[in-house]
């Protein structure tokens, strides 16, 4: 029973299965007296929620009336955004980061849509992290920023967009490299891959910001420099297996059709291969870049002020604003959480509508 | 099949045959292939001329596909020499791909590729392959898939049309290459019976002009019509290679009677 309606095909109409869901839930007296409590659980917690985040909350004025409410402190959030949002950036230069922060916003969401893929797109996911860099740091114009002094959600959106797009650079070699017939390659991709697999993404953070300097007498790399290769590995590594499923997934037929046309292993590869094992895994590499997304915030531990520690440098002048850490980190819970949530309902609608073109 | 096994062959397919010439289009001098120990080819003599139609049909597991994907080097071989069009295959990539650019191949599943559009099937090879211009390109798949019938679908994705429709885009694809030799292996075993025709008459449209080909299958009606010569294979040896007629109808060893009084009910 279960089975069926999982498939979405003979599944019955939503509200049938309300009606479905209901009965369950109060199919034997045990279950009544279990749905009972749980939604009385339920409810308390909504309403204790509720008195914190409206009834208790303080609305409006300023630290003053925040002391003498119990609930969250709003105005804490009105007047502490830009420090939450751009970090330690310099103030009079926040241009750099809010037009750093709309351009990736625009490639992501161009991303989303299907009928937008193309080579231009690929392209755009280079070039877009590069003139990132450009812009907030100042080179080739105006007054330089230090890579230190980036901070808040347009480092922590660039810090994923270039780990994502470095590792995919990173990765097709790698799965190529996996399954070629060459002995001594295979074996090396397959070190590199379990290797850096085996490790949290913390010792890999560590590893690349303190033990490899230590490998060269007077080796000094940039924070950020260290925290992207560690990261670019680090994802490459989890996406190279994926793509190696896609591949893996193919018809020998698709090979040998390519091959008997006289298109040789790269020609074959590009135009025949990775198209179609990367569409099929489009739902894995929207997971693993939530993984990677949510994973950023421990870049703080080797000194970056991302998005996460940006709120909390904000949160940190707790005698001015009281109780103003329980809000910034709600608000910094809620914008994890809604990128998170609307990119995986994205996959499902996503996955559904591959399916539905019959090439995915 | 519209002809019984026994009707007379058309003649008009046979006129359009070009006198066999002194080199071979292809030849199999003494090929031996192994899968590990198991022996799936063994001591192959066989010469296809320029224009020549060889049908080759045997028993499941005889060896057929592994005949021709020889020939296009999808399968290697150990031992004895493949010549093609005089050169033979040899591990070297690029007379590999050369040869692969003259001979066409079209598979029993299709193999199209289904993220492409019908013209992008055919089209692919010609720009990337052969260094054709895109336009170029296109206008010779415009004119192939309009020879198979099929011109109006140019813009639908594989996924889209019959199996006698796909396999029809799968001949035009390989057509697309000016190839000189053109293997099919069982390009109709796949298909519903009603969809069989249209694939053969594709086929003996392309026998009439000449093309030399090779085709593993057991449409006999097909075979008496089009054929030059029968091969018929068993157990990884060619038993018997001959005149369609005289195969069909007396055939010599006892394998391909057996063979044949199978088919036939
Ligand atoms: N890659 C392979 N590795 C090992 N054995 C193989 C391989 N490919 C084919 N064989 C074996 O070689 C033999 C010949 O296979 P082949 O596909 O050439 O037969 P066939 O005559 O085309 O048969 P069918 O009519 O079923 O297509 C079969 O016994 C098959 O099991
Ligand atoms: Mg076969």
């Amino acid at each position: 029973m279960t089975i069926l309606l999982e498939d979405a095909r003979l599944a019955p109409p939503k509200a049938e299965r309300w009606r479905a869901a209901a009965a369950d839930l109060f199919s034997s007296p045990v279950n009544a007296v279990v749905t009972v409590v749980v939604a009385g659980l339920i409810a308390a917690a909504l309403w204790r929620f509720a008195r914190w985040a409206v009834v208790d909350a303080a609305w409006s004025g300023g630290a003053e009336t925040c002391r003498q409410r119990s609930g969250a402190c709003w105005p804490f959030v009105a007047s502490n955004a830009q420090l939450m949002v751009f970090g330690v950036y310099p103030q009079d230069l926040l241009w750099r980061p809010a037009v750093s922060l709309a351009l990736m916003a625009g490639v992501i969401a161009a991303s989303m849509i299907p009928r937008l893929w193309s080579a231009t797109l690929a392209l755009a996911w280079g070039l877009v992290p590069a003139a990132v860099c450009i812009l907030l740091s100042g080179t080739f114009f105006g007054r330089p920023v230090s890579t230190n002094e980036w901070g808040g959600l347009p480092l922590t959106l660039l810090v994923w967009m270039i780990a994502f797009a470095g590792a995919f650079v990173v990765a097709i070699p790698l799965a190529l490299a996996r399954r070629s017939n060459m002995g001594g390659l295979r074996t090396a991709a397959i070190i590199v891959i379990e290797l850096v697999r085996g490790v949290p993404m913390l010792v890999a953070l560590y590893v690349s910001r303190f033990i490899v300097p230590m490998t060269a007498p007077g080796l000094e790399i940039n924070l950020f420099v260290s925290v992207e290769t560690a990261l670019i590995l680090f994802v490459a590594s989890y996406l190279a297996e994926i793509v190696r499923a896609g591949l893996q997934a193919l018809p020998r037929g698709q090979t040998e059709a390519a091959n008997a046309l006289g298109l040789g292993y790269w020609r074959t590869t590009q135009l025949i291969l990775l198209p179609q094992a990367l569409r099929a895994v489009i739902p894995a590499l929207v997971n693993l870049g939530i993984g990677v997304l949510l994973s950023t915030p421990l870049v703080a531990v080797i000194g970056m002020t991302d998005f996460l520690s940006a709120v909390r440098e904000a949160a940190s002048h707790e005698q001015d604003w009281p109780g103003c850490y329980t809000t910034a980190y709600f608000v910094a819970g809620l914008v994890f959480f809604s990128i998170c949530f609307i990119a995986s309902r994205y996959s499902r609608w996503l996955e559904r509508r591959l399916r539905a073109a019959g090439h995915g | 099949m519209a002809d019984h096994p026994l009707s007379h062959r058309t003649e008009t397919v046979r006129d359009a045959r070009r006198p066999p010439r002194a080199a071979p289009a292809i030849e199999f001098a003494g090929v031996h292939k192994w899968y590990g120990a198991f022996h799936v080819l063994r001591d192959i003599r066989l010469a296809v001329h320029p224009g020549e139609r060889v049908v080759v049909c045997g028993p499941s597991g005889s060896g057929k596909s592994t005949l021709i994907r020889c020939v296009n080097r999808l399968e290697e071989h150990q031992k004895g020499a493949i010549r093609v069009h005089g050169v033979e295959l040899s591990a070297s990539s690029r007379e590999i791909d050369r040869v692969r650019r003259e001979v066409g191949m079209v598979f029993q599943q299709f193999n199209l590729f289904p993220h492409l559009t019908v013209l992008q099937n055919c089209a692919l090879a010609p720009v990337w392959a052969e260094g054709v211009k895109r336009r170029e390109a296109e206008d010779r798949a415009h004119a192939l898939l309009a020879k198979v019938k099929i011109a109006d679908q140019a813009h639908k994705y594989p996924s889209e049309l019959s199996g006698g429709q796909q396999q029809r885009v799968a001949i035009a694809r390989a057509l697309c290459m000016n190839p000189k030799i053109m293997l099919f292996d069982e390009p109709t075993s796949a298909l519903d019976p009603e969809m069989v025709k249209e694939v053969l008459d594709t086929m003996t449209a392309l026998a009439s002009e000449g093309m030399t080909m090779i085709v593993v299958t057991h449409e006999m009606g097909f075979a008496r019509r089009v054929a030059d010569k029968v091969v018929f294979m068993d157990n990884g040896e060619v038993v018997e290679a001959g005149d369609p007629e005289e195969f069909f109808t007396a055939p010599r060893h006892e394998r391909a009677r057996q063979f044949l009084s199978r088919l036939l009910h």
